[in-house]
Formats: C-alpha cells, sequence, structure tokens
C-alpha cells in the first residue's frame, strides 16, 4: 500500500539526512525497543516512590496516554518521511507501532485497576462516557494491529496485511478526539495534537498526495 | 461575629502541622458523622478526615491563570504581587467602596476551619484553612435589603499570570453565590493554611472557600465583590453550562456529563490510594440542606 513516488525531496539537506539513514541502519530494532520502554519504566517507579506528586495514579495515567499517543503519531510519521524526506526509518516502524500498543494497553491497566478498581466503575464508565468509549474504540482496533505484527502474519496475509493495518488512521483520529473531550475548557496542546494528526491522515489522501508530487 | 460554627473536633487550636498530624484521632471525629455510615470502618473514616500535609495542598492546584497543569500554579504563580492588596465592594451595599485588606483584617477575626475540599475533577482533600465568615465582611459593607446574589472577581493581570494568553475561560475569572449562601456561616474568607499566610498557587492573599461546593466555587485571589439583585455569571457556567451549573453543589447522584461523580480519591494516598463515596454536600448535608428545600438538585445542578 506505501507507494513510493519519484519525487524530488522538499528537504534537499543532504548531509542531516545521510547522518540519520547512516545511524538508522547501524541501529538494532531491540534499541528502540528498550529505550521506549524507559518512559514507562521511570514513571512506575516514580510512582511508586513518591515522585509524581500528590495524585500520582493520575499523572500516570496522563503520561502513559500521552506517550501512547506521541507513538502512534510517530508511526504515522514513517511513510511521509521516507516519501517526502527520504529518510529512512521504516525498520523501526513495527517498534514505534508495538510500543503504542505496549503504552495504550498500560495507559487502559492503570485507569482499570489503580484509577477506578471497581468492576461497577468500570462498567459504568464504558458504556456512559463518550471519550472513553472512543478510547476503548482506539484500544480495540489496536489489538489485531499488534497481534499481525509479525512476519509471518504479513506474509500470510498478503495485501490484506496492509488493508487492515490501515485501522491506525481511525486510531488515531479517536485518540485524538479522546485527548480533545477530557480536557475542561478550550485548550491549545490536545488541539494541536489532533492538527499534527489530521496533517499526517491528509498526506495519506491521494488528491492531496498529487499536489504535493507536483510541487 | 466569628465563631459561629465548630468543627465537632474543636482543632481551633492547633496551628501547626506537626501537631497536626499527632491529632489524627481527634481530625477522625469531623468525618465519622458522615463517613462511618457509608464506609462502615472506623479506620476509614479516620483517614478521610485526616488533614492533606502541606505539600500536597500547595502543589496540586488548578488556577488556570497560571497554567492548566496541576504543577503550573506553585511553578508560576510566585509572580503575583499581592501587597498592597484591596477588594473592591461595590453594587447593593450601605458602604460601596475600595477596601484594603489589612483594613478589613483589622475589623476581622481569623479562626481555623478544617474543610473537606471536592474538586469537580473527583479529587478531594482536607484543608485546614484560617480566614473569616464572609458574613462578617458583608456586614461590614452593609448589605442592601434588595440584594439577592454576590459576585466575585479574581484578579486579572497578564503581566504576572501568564495563563492570560489562553482563551481557556473567559477572564476575568468570576463567581457567585446566592445570599444566603454567601451568609451561610460555612462560608469562610481564607487568608491562610497551616496558620501560614495563603500561598498564591492556592488563591493569595484572600479566597472563598465554600465547603460544599465542588472547588472552582470557591474563587481565588479576590479583587471585587459585588451585591446585586440578579443571578450573576460565573466563568465554569460561561465555558460550558451543561457541564457547570450556577450552584455546583458537591452530590454524589448528579453526574458530570464526561465523569461520575459518585466517588473521589483523596490526593496523597500513594499509587495504590483507593477510591471513597462521595458525600451529599461534601458531607455538610445538616448544615446546608435547608438552604435547597424543595430545589430539584438535577435542575439546578
Ligand atoms: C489508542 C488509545 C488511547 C490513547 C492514544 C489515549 C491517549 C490519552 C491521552 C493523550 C490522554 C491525556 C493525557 C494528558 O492529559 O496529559 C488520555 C487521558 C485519559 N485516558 Fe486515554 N487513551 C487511549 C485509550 C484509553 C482507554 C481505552 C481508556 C479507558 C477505557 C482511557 C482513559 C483515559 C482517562 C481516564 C484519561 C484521563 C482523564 C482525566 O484527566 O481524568 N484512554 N488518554
Amino acid at each position: 500500500m506505501f507507494k513510493t513516488f519519484p519525487i524530488r525531496s522538499p528537504l534537499q539537506t543532504g548531509g542531516v539526512k545521510k547522518t540519520i539513514n547512516t545511524w538508522a541502519r547501524a541501529l538494532p530494532s531491540w534499541v528502540v525497543y528498550s529505550v521506549g520502554m524507559l518512559p514507562a519504566l521511570i514513571a512506575f517507579y516514580q510512582g511508586a516512590t513518591g515522585g509524581l506528586g500528590a495524585e500520582p495514579i493520575k499523572a500516570l495515567e496522563h503520561e502513559l496516554g500521552e506517550f501512547g499517543l506521541k507513538l502512534l503519531i510517530i508511526g504515522l510519521m514513517i511513510t511521509p518521511l521516507r516519501v517526502y524526506g527520504k529518510i529512512q526509518l521504516f525498520k523501526f516502524r513495527r517498534a514505534f507501532g508495538l510500543l503504542a500498543f505496549i503504552y495504550v494497553m498500560l495507559h487502559f491497566a492503570v485507569w482499570a485497576l489503580l484509577d477506578l478498581g471497581d468492576v461497577a466503575l468500570i462498567w459504568a464508565d464504558l458504556t456512559k462516557r463518550p471519550y472513553i468509549i472512543l478510547g476503548m474504540i482506539a484500544l480495540v482496533m489496536l489489538i489485531p494491529l499488534a497481534a499481525t505484527s509479525n512476519n509471518y502474519a504479513q506474509r500470510a496475509m498478503r495485501g490484506g496485511w496492509g488493508l487492515l493495518h490501515r485501522l491506525t488512521y481511525p486510531v488515531a483520529l479517536l485518540s485524538g478526539l479522546h485527548f480533545i473531550w477530557l480536557r475542561k475548557g478550550f485548550q491549545i496542546e490536545p488541539l494541536a495534537y489532533f492538527a499534527v494528526i489530521a496533517a499526517l491522515l491528509l498526506l495519506r489522501v491521494p488528491a492531496v498526495q498529487r499536489v504535493l508530487r507536483r510541487g | 461575629m466569628a465563631k459561629r460554627w465548630q468543627n465537632d473536633l474543636g482543632a481551633a487550636d492547633i496551628t501547626t502541622e506537626a501537631v497536626f498530624m499527632n491529632r489524627r484521632a481527634v481530625l477522625a471525629g469531623m468525618a465519622a458523622g458522615a463517613a462511618v455510615g457509608l464506609t462502615g470502618t472506623a479506620a476509614q473514616a479516620a483517614d478521610a478526615g485526616a488533614p492533606n500535609d502541606w505539600d500536597d495542598i500547595t502543589s496540586y492546584c488548578n488556577y488556570y491563570e497560571f497554567g492548566t497543569g496541576k504543577d503550573d500554579p506553585k511553578k508560576y504563580a510566585h509572580t503575583l504581587t499581592t501587597t498592597p492588596w484591596s477588594i473592591k465592594i461595590d453594587g447593593l451595599v450601605d458602604r460601596p467602596g475600595t477596601y484594603d485588606l489589612g483594613q478589613i483584617l483589622d475589623k476581622m477575626t481569623i479562626e481555623q476551619r478544617i474543610y473537606r475540599f471536592r474538586c469537580v475533577e473527583a479529587w478531594s482533600m482536607v484543608v485546614p484553612w484560617d480566614g473569616f465568615e464572609l458574613a462578617d465582611l458583608l456586614q461590614m459593607a452593609g448589605v442592601k435589603s434588595d440584594a439577592k446574589y454576590v459576585a466575585f472577581e479574581t484578579v486579572a493581570r497578564r503581566e504576572e499570570m501568564p495563563g492570560l494568553r489562553y482563551p481557556v475561560l473567559d477572564w476575568p475569572y468570576v463567581e457567585g453565590l446566592r445570599l444566603d449562601e454567601a451568609m451561610h456561616p460555612l462560608t469562610l474568607m481564607a487568608t491562610g493554611i497551616y496558620g501560614k499566610p495563603m500561598p498564591n498557587q492556592n488563591g493569595a492573599p484572600i479566597r472563598l472557600v465554600v465547603p460544599w461546593k465542588y472547588g472552582f466555587k470557591s474563587i481565588k485571589s479576590i479583587v471585587r465583590i459585588t451585591l446585586t439583585d440578579r443571578q450573576p455569571p460565573t466563568a465554569w457556567n460561561k465555558a460550558n453550562g451543561r457541564e457547570y451549573g450556577f450552584y455546583s453543589n458537591v452530590n454524589p447522584t448528579v453526574d458530570h456529563p464526561r465523569w461520575s461523580q459518585a466517588t473521589e480519591r483523596k490526593l496523597g494516598g500513594g499509587l495504590f490510594s483507593r477510591r471513597q463515596p462521595t458525600l451529599m454536600f461534601n458531607g455538610y448535608d445538616k448544615e446546608v440542606s435547608k438552604l435547597y428545600a424543595g430545589m430539584d438538585l438535577r435542575k439546578f445542578y
């Protein structure tokens, strides 16, 4: 599904790009996994030792959700970076996707076990609160993606794999809405995230790609 | 007239945090009446009544004029100049004018009130405030007989309050009470916590505390009080009327549209602290329910 276009890169800063690409080629994926798990480990450690302030449960919940969203966004940037920037981070795409899944699951676990910790409360929120429902739909959609994020499934599913993994688009949209919806008042931060997500998704629209290719 | 209301535990003589912590057993008495029936055990009731420590109270704040993060006010509120400070009292009063805070305090008796504080975001704490009853201040200005409401306004100085650059709310922050709510002996004008002057992030130098309402009603850093005959606009109600009503009494049976209000988590309990049931009128049912007799609290949320 990922077409590479014979286009001239808008980023003609050859040196930086070459350095990034050289480094990326040398760097094994396990490094990305390990480094990617650090924020979660640090956050849990801080939470357990009093480093997250007066309300560590909310702080942890926010930290994990926000990092999960960042990872989803990085995952969506890989293809545009390759197509328009000639920056080759493709080999890390699975790592970013799986890390995003892990963070979202941890985010969910903190919410269910530490924040609410009560089946009746969990059920009430899952059925009544729109922002929770949006988050839950996004999480459920990530499950088949995580389950098929291995070479075997990728080969076995052929074209279907790419199609299935387009679910990342609605996942990102729903996550962005989830974030906007849960803040009080008019706040810039979730809107900025949403703008980035919207821009990255627009890059997937054929008409937009045609315009960019011509330019 | 001070001392119209007493904590069941009579803690007015306690002034330091250390002493507070030693008197957990005594303080338990405060929450006992309300919490025992719900939670069943005396141990839990004691926990609900112990005041939060200074760090919790002063590091986890909602004061959007300094940023929307809970830690922003502590980081940025030091820029607020709180001396000199004056409050303009106007509208339907006999003696309107700009009152210097020092002059006001000379006439008031400061006492200590240990109140539960329940945020609309479903967290809570117990705070040992120092302050005087709003009723005393209103009497000083002389309330005219046609006054029905009291409007409050927070200071808004762009140079000192970085959050004002963002239109999170329609600044300045405004709040309001019905006159009988304002005159209620529980309604406090707070000037300190734990016997220390009010920290900037908690609304220095003087703020309102209405313990049976969600925290955002307890407006901070007050510069103006206006007596009026019609219901004044309030900041959160203007921002989202469906979510934040004029009354905003703590009520476990009326949910916020986006989350449940049935439970709350008290600050400071660590990573494994449990939620506790939220009490009607935040546990001040006995004192205030008569103010709302006959009112449909689902409609007037
Ligand atoms: C793809 C899935 C998800 C993503 C990317 C995501 C992301 C986020 C983000 C960015 C925040 C805001 C953090 C902040 O304010 O700094 C957040 C908050 C939150 N999320 Fe999620 N989330 C997801 C799924 C879920 C699910 C499944 C649930 C629960 C069923 C959930 C429950 C919450 C809660 C309770 C909050 C905090 C609300 C509050 O401030 O009280 N999220 N999430």
